[in-house]
């Protein structure tokens, strides 16, 4: 039986989102309900008639076993880029230059 | 669905109720009605001996090239937008405008929204049933008219007589008014 | 370079206000997701895996220091302090809220810049030679036309909901710097024997699932006609482009449907009709765009000065950065210089607010205040003087922006991947990153010469993969990350896509397969030849079996 989360993007900022036990959403993966398909389509309809507040809900299966969703692309999407990016990507100069 | 027509006065609500056929519909006895293209080549004697208006509508892939020969027996051809976001009407727009020459009603049908309406007008319909939005707001002259002045200059020579930001430059240049 | 007038002004500010007005009918409910999308598009807002995206165009890839700052100071106060460098002159934003863009949209125009059709069905920012202008093999200046196309391609009626996204390039140069083989429509301005300029016309180009090497479609087309041209061959799209399937959508799916001939028949015919009326552009505008881009006042200088010979000797580290990143300008005395955004270690293309704001200053200190973007993500000061050359690069080290690696192996193209984007289906960021720091030694770099690699997250190809003289193609098998490795592409006038020369690596096996690959043009490579000349002297195979032999 797969296990599933249901995720969307905030409309207003466009943020990733999570479906919470209380109906709310959360940036917060780990605030996310947990679902059986059944349920998380239901969920899914539910925050389709959100328009104003979410964009493009959807059901996120996890692993088997924990709370990690299975697929590579959710488990970024859940925990962002896998790389320092902005200003805390910085290179020093030294190693910049080559010299 | 407010059906408008543009003319020199402005913007006209149409208060004629139009039926759309499709392609097995009957026609009525009576009332205007906008047939398809395969309709028409069937039964257009029959269809032009009704008392009340005829026109036709093609659809997206129909080309302009299929209603040339009997343009100047129609006083309105409709185009189908299938979607919004299917843009091949403003081609067939233009080329029944401009190859063939057509100065009947050309009306815009399907999925008519205010944010492509400049589009519409720029290549030569003059009618418009405009959908209303997802919210239900009206759709009023008003609406309309606010979407047809969103912009007060355009880049390129279209079918309306707009003429393009170089054509205003020019006079400009020489002294004229901009 | 351009400059707006009151009526560009006062369109792109008429385009912030309709746009301000569709973002608040989206958030009032008006304007459904499906509707609102492809108007946001057409806006450059894309929804991404984290978050929204902006992608500003910087037309035909000119900045001056002005707008630089301005781009900065967007990545500061809306975003999260930094912005990505595109292959097409663009610039991306990936952290905006929605509710901002109205407002970033305002900045822009303040500073005659927008992010006007930078997605969607239409007709895209115009690009080209990012040395345009200043390139010494160049026929003529392609930016009048870019700055004409930019105009007739904004908000066009007709052409605003094609099948499908439309690319246009145009290059002045001989040498071909803006991959006009691999757009819906490449331009190269060329010289007919009569002596006059004028454009052949390349069509059906393009990468994705579908790689196609564009194909003439006309040899001369006389420039006071080009849009008339445009228009025909738009128009034949438009009508006849497929729209069942957005894969079979671009334009090139089309010319093979139709065949080159078949296509040309069609375009000819409404050409015809068209050509030489109201449509085309008036010669005065011509002349009035062209000005824009006259020379600035030369100083009269030489070539090679005393000052940056001894300063070349002096320090292999500047002298190597001279080699590489340093472009021969048509006016003796000056350079091109181009500024590496691709440290060892770092991101391709990403600059921060602070990096920009640094390239501001030097572009106002040592290149008359002009930058440009280039399509291998990186920024180029046009108009250096040869004796300022060292002054400039010590500040660049300062900022830890001098990596002397222009066309070399790190200097990699790369599209932003599973990291940001919602198509990919692999990472790029962190295999540029693996393979700049496995070919760190710059010393090592130079040796191995000139060599393009490019990397791409998915079939899409928005990192050019299938061009790159090596390519890489992340696909997803079984919900893990695996890599494509391709050899040969070029996205130059000796246009060739890529073959195939294994699949199924990880990332770090591919790494190790650049190594292999690497090895075997080193122990072929004859009188100094690139690695493209090698490859193609001695094909596939042997790349292939050395590939195999080492996994």
């Amino acid at each position: 039986m797969s296990r599933q989360i249901v995720s969307a993007n905030r409309l207003t900022d466009g943020l990733v989102v999570f479906r919470t036990a209380a109906g709310t959403w959360s940036e917060r993966v780990e605030d996310a309900r947990v679902y059986t398909a059944e349920d998380a389509e239901i969920e899914v309809a539910a925050a389709s008639r959100e328009a104003t507040v979410v964009v493009g809900a959807y059901a996120v299966d996890l692993e088997e076993q924990g709370s990690a969703p299975s697929r590579l692309r959710e488990r970024i999407r859940a925990t962002g880029p896998t790389i320092a990016y902005g200003p805390a990507a910085v290179i020093t100069p030294r190693r910049a230059a080559g010299a | 669905m407010p059906l408008v027509k543009l003319t020199a006065a402005g913007i006209e609500p149409v208060d004629t109720v139009w039926t759309r056929l499709g392609t097995d519909d009957a026609v009525p006895a009576a009332g205007a009605v906008l047939v398809p293209l395969a309709r028409w080549q069937a039964e257009k004697e029959a269809l032009l001996a009704r008392a009340d208006a005829v026109g036709v509508w093609l659809a997206a892939g129909e080309t302009a090239d299929s209603l040339s020969a009997d343009l100047d027996r129609l006083t309105v051809v409709a185009l189908d937008f299938p979607a919004f976001s299917d843009g091949r009407a403003y081609s067939t727009a233009r080329l029944l405008r401009d190859r063939f020459g057509y100065r009947g009603e050309l009306r815009a049908i399907g999925d008519v929204l205010l944010d492509q309406l400049i589009q519409m007008v720029r290549t030569g319909f003059d009618a418009l049933d405009v959908k209303a939005p997802v919210s239900g707001a009206p759709v009023t002259v008003e609406t309309i008219q606010a979407a047809l002045s969103r912009y007060s200059l355009v880049y390129q020579v279209a079918h309306d007589a707009r003429p393009p930001v170089s054509a205003l430059r020019r006079r400009l240049a020489a002294g004229g008014q901009g | 370079m351009y400059r707006y007038d009151e009526f560009d002004h006062q369109v792109v500010r008429e385009r912030v206000a309709e746009f301000s007005d569709q973002v608040s009918r989206r958030l009032s409910g008006d304007l459904s997701e499906e509707q609102f999308r492809p108007l946001r598009l057409m806006n450059g807002v894309y929804l991404q895996l984290h978050a929204y995206m902006l992608r500003v165009a910087v037309p035909y890839g000119e900045l001056t220091s002005g707008k630089m700052r301005r781009l900065a100071h967007i990545a500061r106060v809306y975003d999260r302090g930094y912005g990505h460098f595109t292959t097409r002159q663009n610039i991306q934003f990936n952290w905006p809220k929605l509710s901002d863009i109205p407002a970033i949209l305002k900045e822009l125009a303040e500073v005659e810049m927008h992010a006007i059709q930078t997605s969607g069905n239409c007709i895209r920012n115009v690009t080209t030679d990012a040395f345009a202008g200043v390139a010494a093999d160049e026929i003529e200046d392609p930016r009048p036309w870019a700055e004409v196309l930019r105009q007739w391609s904004t908000f066009h009626p007709e052409f605003t909901y094609l099948p499908r996204k439309f690319k246009i390039a145009i290059s002045g140069g001989a040498q071909d710097r803006a991959a006009t083989f691999f757009h819906d429509i490449g331009i190269r301005l060329v010289r007919a024997e009569s002596g006059d300029a004028g454009f052949q016309i390349i069509v059906g180009g393009g990468m994705g699932r579908t790689p196609r090497v564009g194909r003439v479609l006309n040899g001369f087309v006389a420039k006071s006609e080009i849009l008339s041209y445009l228009e025909a061959i738009l128009r034949v799209y438009n009508l006849h482009g497929r729209r069942d399937n957005k894969y079979k959508a671009r334009i090139k799916i089309l010319v093979d449907a139709l065949t080159l001939e078949g296509f040309r028949a069609e375009v000819d015919a409404e050409w015809q009709r068209i050509r030489g009326s109201v449509v085309e552009v008036p010669a005065e505008e011509v002349e009035r765009i062209g000005a824009y881009f006259a020379d600035p006042d030369w100083q009269a200088l030489a070539d090679n000065p005393p000052e940056l010979a001894a300063a070349r000797s002096r320090s292999s580290a500047f002298n190597g950065w001279v080699s590489a990143n340093v472009m021969a300008h048509r006016v003796p005395g000056y350079a091109a210089v181009t500024v590496s955004l691709k440290p060892v270690g770092g991101i391709p293309g990403d600059a921060t607010a602070d990096q920009m704001d640094a390239l501001a200053d030097f572009a106002d200190r040592y290149s008359l205040g002009a930058l440009r973007v280039s399509k291998e993500q990186n920024i180029v000061l046009p108009y250096v003087r040869q004796d300022q050359l060292h002054a400039l690069w010590q500040a660049l080290v300062a900022e830890g922006l001098a990596t002397a690696n222009k066309g070399l192996i790190s200097d990699i193209i790369a599209c932003p991947g599973l990291d940001y984007c919602a198509l990919a289906n692999a990472r790029s960021i962190p295999l540029a990153q693996m393979i700049s720091e496995r070919f760190s030694d710059i010393a090592r770099q130079h040796d191995i010469g000139e060599v393009t690699l490019n990397i791409s997250g998915c079939i899409n190809a928005c990192g050019h993969h299938h061009v790159g003289n090596i390519g890489i193609l992340g696909v997803d098998k079984r919900g893990e990350e695996s890599y494509q490795l391709v050899l040969g592409g070029d996205a130059t006038q000796t246009a060739a896509i890529g073959d195939i020369a294994g699949p199924g690596f990880t990332a770090e096996g591919v790494v190790d397969a650049i190594e292999t690959v690497i090895g075997v043009y080193l122990a072929q490579r004859q009188n100094g030849e690139p690695f493209i000349d090698t490859y193609r002297r001695i094909g596939l195979t042997p790349f292939k079996e050395a590939i195999n032999a080492a996994r």
